[in-house]
Order: structure tokens, then sequence, then C-alpha cells
């Protein structure tokens, strides 16, 4: 999969006419996706193939020394295997038996490809293949890129679901299931299957699971609703299989998780009243919740530099339900089939860009001074330095955000930094 | 391959990075893949920098891969140097990039930027970190100063005694350990004894300060894992001796000294160090309890060297365990244990380093942020020593590990983590007392913090030997903080001699047998 622009091909949206850039781009490779991706899938490891670069990337990018042994390591390359003097597919099974040796509960292992293994064109299906036989299906070996030449930060879960969405049961049912995809954290799956149950709708699986074997079966009864937005990769691997896309806007804010519940509602063929009667309370809340944030937010600027695909839904959130004023959004990628329920709803007057190029983008923030500016770790402290208040975007994908009761924490993620600038008598930030 | 659930060190270009970043007026080009970039919030946020490191990534992608990733290099080269305009450019490959052998350095040439660039060979899928920020110094100032070699022959410490002798101060880097206040700490020093700083670097320096390190009588090497080999280019080519003494520790400071009064031919009055507080706190009565905690020894070489010494001869502790990870300083690592009575631990594993504080059971770690977590794991106290470090071990207070005020700080710190000295004894004396109990922690640690936790018991996998009532009773009326250890070294000992019982007698015998 390349990073190419799948808009400009498809036709795009009136309302979404997006400033191409290339250039210097200041974001995590796919890799990244790990440290959200071993926490939810509980018995599987992940193994990078890779360099010591991708090691420190990790357990940096994650923030936090480990507290426990993790489920996540990378087979480091060295001279011996670039030279071909060791068989890298022998290295890699000796790995594989030393993972297993240390942890052998395991029920899967994920072989992540990285920026050196692409480029070495080491086979990781293969070798997928062949550890499967070789471990007589007791471990389940899947493969997917995580690398910086294919994938930014959040297309390593798509890439890692893909993979698995193609070794996925085959169902020949015929009733109709809802398959709602992407990684969410549980207590957030636990309250949305409670709301599909008073919607009606019963049969419902996620994925992925917490346990990597326990896999939904997939065939062309399934209908598919995505709860992260940037997953066109496993859509269309899915849909490959036979499964059919609910389009929907993402569940972020009272308004957003409103409209993801009806479309799958409107889906299973649940009546207005039915679904009204399900959603008001949960709304309500989320609407109460948010009133609170709603004057400290409105009329604030913000920007947004191209991170983690979404930033569309989260624009459209903070200007719609929040009274913010987007400025910039930049995004690193957009796939204008997955976004088609959210363009209608964005706002008018902003200035999207796709892809990046980090020293311009960062000269138009300090032109612009926006109240706000939504970025990576490693611009945060600059910015704020410079007299900037910034929200780190990593934290969107650490903290659950999505659903109604989610709807006030995500406006508490933006209110803070302002908050704090006003409680600060310490020195101007500007 | 090598298994790597977590690394002490980063990729060496990520060493390139820390030099350029404690630079002026220095830029690195980059030549990487996109996901790189992570390592601008080391600096950011470990550092809390308040801007990006002068870098500029490539960051390629797979469409790029062929003959377009070395024009991309070409145009990413322009763009940044009229972007920032930086007096020098180094030049570099990430690991991905050096497997595509486009070869910046040669690239780089073909651009005829009116600035030297410094073309840098980092090794990635050999070396690590450290020896990258080594190796980047190294070229960095061999380029500056190549022009200059062969105008100053003679050695400088000639007719030092007419004027004030100056040293350079080298090594000092972004993301090493309290090396911004070493640097403070030990210019006063030097200041007080009548000795100049020239120039330090990297940290803070220019371009036209890397051009002044000739004028210095000497060179203290501060971190030898970034500066020895820059240290001896400049001896051989410029005659200047090199100051080998790591000034961290009372001794360690007091043996600089006396270095720096050999080497430059003057008199330096035992006065200067006299304001140092360790010696007579480690002396007073009050840390009579300090005498044979036993501690383990873990960091990158310059850190585990010199805090050892410092362990064993002036806090009166007796080191248990001496590791590095910087393999490029094992071979001092190796005989500084052997001194010791030990066998040095040379490893970038941080699960074998685990294993050995388990089996070691000592009472107090000095290590890096890992072993800090290993020792919470395990219930033991800790402070931290080297880096890789946290942000909290980045502080706001002046806060230096060298040099009189360092050795002060040394004291504190490490003397934090363990029960003082009287309140141990309190706390033996009240210890049925109904507030002052077994789950009651000393007053100046907070809850979970320290040696006070008696260690849970699955924490190591022992197999269970039956205690008896009585054996049980008597091991409640032993201390709570040393009840853990003692109840271990029992079963250790019933297990030993194949008993599946304990009674008052086995616990006894094995009190006899482990008392030291």
């Amino acid at each position: 999969m390349t990073v190419e622009v799948i808009a400009a091909s498809t036709g795009t949206p009136e309302r979404f006419q997006p400033l191409q850039e290339r250039g210097q781009r200041a974001v995590f490779c796919g890799l990244t996706s790990i440290i959200w991706l071993h926490r939810k899938i509980q018995d599987a490891f992940f193994l990078v193939v890779g360099s010591r670069t991708c090691a420190h990337l990790i357990q940096s990018a994650a923030g936090v020394m480990i507290f426990a042994e993790p489920r996540f390591g990378t087979a480091v390359l060295g001279d011996r295997d670039l030279a071909g003097m060791a068989d890298c597919n022998d290295e890699l099974d000796r790995v594989v038996a030393q993972v297993l040796e240390r942890r052998p509960e395991l029920k899967s292992i994920f072989l992540v490809g990285s920026c050196p293994s692409e480029v070495i064109k080491l086979d990781l299906d293969n070798a997928a293949g062949r550890l499967s036989r070789a471990y007589d299906g007791q471990v389940r070996f899947v493969a997917y890129s995580g690398s910086g030449i294919e994938t930014t930060f959040t297309q390593g879960e798509d890439n890692c679901l893909a993979s698995l969405a193609a070794g996925l049961p085959v169902t020949t049912a015929t009733d109709e299931r809802l398959l709602v995809v992407g990684t969410i954290p549980d207590i957030v799956e636990d309250q949305f299957r409670r709301l599909f149950t008073q919607l009606g709708i019963g049969d419902v699986d996620f994925f992925p699971g917490s346990q990597s074997t326990d896999l939904p079966a997939v065939g062309a009864n399934t209908r598919l609703l995505l709860a992260q937005p940037f997953l066109g990769e496993t859509l269309r691997a899915l849909e490959s299989r036979g499964a059919t896309l609910i389009s929907a806007p993402f569940p972020m804010g009272a308004e957003g998780s409103d409209g993801w519940f009806r479309a799958a509602a409107d889906a299973f063929g649940i009546d207005s009243q039915t679904q009204t009667t399900a959603l008001r309370a949960p709304r309500q809340r989320a609407e109460a919740a948010l009133s609170k944030y709603r004057e400290e937010l409105t009329g604030k600027s913000f920007t947004m530099l191209p991170d983690s695909q979404l930033e569309i839904p989260l624009a459209r959130f903070l200007s719609r339900e929040c009274g913010m004023t987007p400025r910039e959004v930049g995004t690193p990628f957009f796939d204008a089939r997955v976004m088609a329920a959210e363009v209608p709803l964005l706002p008018e007057g902003v200035d999207w860009v796709e892809g990046q190029d980090l020293d311009p983008a960062l000269d138009r923030v300090r032109s612009v001074r926006p109240d706000l500016t939504v970025c990576g770790l490693g611009i945060a402290n600059p910015l704020e330095a410079e007299g900037l208040r910034t929200k780190w975007s990593i934290e969107l994908l650490f903290t659950p955000i999505q659903g109604f009761e989610q709807a006030g924490d995500l406006a508490e993620l933006f209110a803070r930094p302002l908050r704090r600038e006003q409680a600060l008598k310490v020195g101007s930030w500007s | 391959m090598e298994l790597t659930l977590w690394t002490y060190e980063g990729p060496p270009h990520v060493g390139a990075i820390r030099i350029a970043a404690s630079m002026r007026d220095v830029h690195l080009v980059l030549h990487a893949p996109q996901g790189d970039t992570y390592a601008d919030l080391l600096f950011t946020m470990i550092e809390r920098d308040g801007k990006r490191p002068p870098v500029t990534y490539t960051t390629f992608q797979a469409r790029d891969l062929g003959a377009s990733t070395a024009e991309k290099f070409l145009n990413t080269l322009q763009s940044a140097y009229e972007h920032h305009k930086p007096g020098l450019i180094l030049v570099a490959d990430s690991c991905t990039a050096e497997l595509l052998q486009d070869q910046p350095g040669t690239l780089a040439e073909t651009a005829g930027l009116p600035v030297p660039v410094v073309a840098l060979e980092m090794a990635a899928y050999s070396r690590k970190e450290n020896w990258g920020a080594s190796e980047t110094f190294f070229h960095l100032v061999r380029a500056v100063l190549a022009g200059q070699r062969n105008s100053v022959a003679q050695n400088p410490v000639e007719g030092s005694a007419a004027r004030r002798p100056t040293v350079n101060l080298l090594g000092p880097s972004k993301l090493g350990f309290r090396c911004r206040d070493d640097v403070v700490e030990i210019s006063r020093l030097l200041q007080s004894v009548g000795i100049g700083v020239n120039v330090v670097a990297p940290l803070d320096a220019g371009i036209a300060d890397i051009m002044r390190i000739p004028e210095a009588d000497a060179n203290v090497c501060l971190y030898p894992e970034v500066a020895l080999e820059t240290c001896a280019w400049l001896e051989r080519n410029f005659g200047q001796p090199t100051i080998r003494t790591v000034p961290l520790g009372f001794g360690a400071t007091q043996d600089f000294l006396a270095e720096l009064a050999g080497v430059l031919k003057i008199d330096i009055s035992a006065d200067a160090v006299a304001d140092c507080r360790l010696p007579w706190y480690s002396r007073s009565v009050d840390s009579t309890y300090l005498t044979g905690k036993r501690v383990f020894v873990f960091g990158d070489g310059t850190h585990a060297l010199t805090c050892a010494r410092v362990a064993q001869q002036e806090m009166g502790f007796e080191v248990v365990g001496l590791g590095t990870y910087s393999r490029e300083m094992a071979r001092d690592v190796r005989a500084a244990a052997r001194e010791l009575g030990l066998e040095a631990l040379i490893t970038d594993d941080h699960m074998v380093v685990e294993e050995a504080v388990s089996e070691l059971r000592p009472e107090l770690v000095l290590g890096t942020q890992m072993e800090r977590h290993i020792a919470k794991r395990l219930g033991i106290g800790c402070a931290v020593i080297s880096t890789p470090a946290h942000v909290q071990d980045y502080p706001a207070r002046f806060s230096p590990q060298m040099g009189v005020e360092g050795a002060n700080v040394l004291f504190d710190t490490w003397v934090h983590p363990l029960i003082m000295g009287l309140e141990e004894h309190l706390l033996h004396m009240f210890r049925d007392d109904f507030e002052f109990n077994d789950h009651a922690a000393p007053s100046h640690l907070g809850h979970g913090e320290g040696t006070l936790m008696e260690v849970e018991d699955n924490v190591i996998a022992m197999p269970r030997i039956r205690w008896e009532d009585g054996a049980e009773k008597e091991l409640k009326k032993i201390p709570f903080f040393v009840r853990g250890k003692a109840r271990r070294n029992t079963e250790r000992y019933a297990e030993e001699r194949g008993l599946t019982a304990i009674d008052i007698e086995t616990l006894y015998e094995a009190k006899a047998h482990f008392s030291r």
C-alpha cells in the first residue's frame, strides 16, 4: 500500500478542497499503532522485524517505560543479517522461539514489517505461513507492514486489521450481523454493546476483540460500521469478503455518536421512534457534559497539523459542538469514501491540507497564531515556547474519546490547555 | 537478529542529533523515512527543549524508492539550508537510508552549499547512540579545525605559568545526565582555583567556539562516551593533554584537581573542595546505618564507574554488583569490578539486569530509569545516576552530579530512598505501636516508595516451604523492613538443605549463616 491520494482519483467533494503538500513530514510511522493494538489484543505479541530505531521509536512514542514484560519487541537486524552471513528466516525462527519460550501462553504473533525489512525485501508473509505450519496451529502468525515508508501512524492499525481480515472465518449465513471495526477501549465497547442491544441490534461483533482467537465470521450478511476513520484498507479487505459498509459520521461528540448509531439502526431497519427512545438519554448526558465546555471553547480558533486521520471528524466536532473556529486542518491522508458522511458536516472557510511540509506549515501557524494547535509531541513544546497553546495529538489515540459518555472528556482534552493559560500567573505565554 | 524488548541506547543517528541539538548554528540533514522524526520528542518532551532539534528529515516514502530518493535528499538539503541558514551542515543516513546507499556525503558535495558540510557514517546495524554522538562530535571538530592543524604545533602548556591557564570542557550534550548543571559546577570550581574555561562543547557551542578549542592548555574529558575520541585527536594534532579524571564524587574531584595541577604545572590548594559537605555528612553518626548497605550500580560507563567509587569509599556502602550498557567502556568497568571482587555485568538487555538485581537482593539500586522500574517492582530503593532517564530526572532546580555541589547532591539523593538512621532505630523500638506499625511508611517517603514494602512473595519463584507456627510468630518479631529478606534467606537456606518445613531453629540457623 502506498500513500497515494485516493481523493484525487475518486473526486474530491466540493466542501473539502485540500492543499496538497509534499515535503518533510513530522509524523510517527505505523509501528506506533502497536502501543494501543497490543493493549487491546491481549493474547498476541507484536514482533517488529527491524532496526534499533524501530525499538527506540516504540518505547519513546509510548512515552513510558515498561512496567511489566511487554507484549511487543523488535527483532533487531544486525550487520550479519544484512551481509547475508545469517539466514534471516532462520534468525527469525530463532527469535520467535525465544519469544514463545518466554511467553508460552501467546496465541498469536504479528510479524510487523519495518522500513529496513521492506527495503531488503524480507518476505514476512511467507515467514508467517511457514511459522504457522511449524507451530501447527497452536500459534497463529500474521504479517503486516507498519513501516514508515508505507504507513503513517494510525495506518499501522489499518494494515494490521486488513491482514487479519483476510483470515477471518467465512460465513454463508443470511441474517445480517453488525461488525464494528477499529480498536476502541473495552469500556467504550461495553457501552456500545449496551446501546446496540437497546436499539434492538443484538448481533454485533467488534473487530479487533480482546482475544485474537475469537474472530468474527464475515460474509455477505456482514454490515460494517467504522469506529475509527483510518481504516480504508481494512474496509476494502472486508468488502472483498462480501461485507458492505454503513456510511456514517464517526462517533465523536454527541452529534457524531448520534449519527453513528442512527446510521447503524437505519441499516438494520430500526424505526425512528425506537432510535430516539434508546438514544435520548445518552445524547442528553453528552450534551449536558459538553455545555460545560462551550463557554470556554466558543470562538476559540484552532489549527490541526496532520497526524492520525482523526482530524476531520475532530474538526467537525470542535466547530459544530464546541463553537470553535478551525483555521487550518491538515490530515496525512484523505479517503473520500470513509469520510463520505463527514464531509457534508464540515465547516466552511477552512484551509484543508493533505500531506505535509513541516517548515512552511509551522510558519503558517506562527502567522495565524490560533488559540490552540493540535500537533505531535515533537512540536508541542517548541510552539508553547513561542507563546502558542497546544494539544498533543497522540493523547487522542490513547484516551477513550468515542461515544456519548466520552463527549465531555473529548472536549476537556482541548479545554484544559486553554484553562491552564488562564490559571497560570507565572509569566505570559504570548 | 537480536530480540530487543527495550533498549538503553537509541540508534547512532540519535547520537548525531544530540550533538546538533547541543550546538548553535549547526543543522543536521538526515536521510530517513517518516517515523524517524520521533527523535524530536526526546528533546522537546524529555529535556523540555523550547525548540525543535535542528534536524531536517528527508522523510522518503515507498514511492520515492529507486533513483528519486537521492534527488529527494538533495532537494531537502537545499531547502533546509535556505530555511535555516546554518553555519555548518551535518549529513547522515538513518538505518533505512543506509541500505539505499545514496551516499548523502557524496551528494552533498555536488550541492555547492556556501557552508561546510560534514558527512557522517553512522553504522546503524552495529553501533548505538553514544557511539554516534562521539563520532559526530569528532568529525565535526576535525572538519572545523582541519585547516588549523599545522599552525599550532607546539604544546600550548609551555609557558602557561606566566598567564592564567585555561581548559576546554568537552562532552556535555543534550540528553546527557545533568550536563547543564555539571558544566556550571565544574566551571565554578575551575574558576575558584584560577583556571579559566576556554570552550564548552558541544553544549551551547557555536562554530566559532570550536575554532578556539586549540587555544586552551588542556581538554577536560568530562563525558568519555562522547568526548574521548575527540580529546585523543586533539592531543595528537594540537598537543593538548587530556584530563581523564571525571570529577564525580568527592575523591574524584580531588583527583581531578590534582591531575589538573600536574598537567598545567600550577598549585591548587586543597581548600578548593573544603566546602563539600559529603565527607562530614558521611562521617556523622547518623550515617553509621549506611555502613555496608548492599548497593547495585548500573548505568553508562562514566556514571557506573564514578558512582561505584562514591558508593564504596564515600558512603561506606558495599557494592555488590556493577555493570554498564556502554560496551565502549566495558574494559574499564570490568577492571573496576575486579577491584571490588566482582564480575562486571556488561549487557544491554534489561532482563539480564533484572535477573541480577533480583538475585543479589541489594538494599539500594543506583541505575538508569529502567533500574528504577526494576527496583520498584522488587520493592528496593533506587536513585537514578545515568541516562536513559525520565523527564523528572531533568529537574528544574540546580542539581549537578559533578564537583563539590555534585557530591552533596549524590549524598542527599542516594540516602533519600533508604530509611534514615535514627528513624530506623525508632521504627524498631515502636514497632508494636498502634500508629507506628508494619504498614506505616517512614515520614519522608510516599506510599509504595522506598525499601519498606515487604516484597510480594510471588516476585521470586521460590517453591513454597511450610513455616511452622512458632517460626512464623518469631519472624513477625523481626522488624518489618528486614523481614522480607529474613523470610527469603531462611527459605533459601531451608531449600538448599532440602528441608520441607521451617521451625525456629531453622530461622536462627539461617540468620547465623547469612550474617555478615
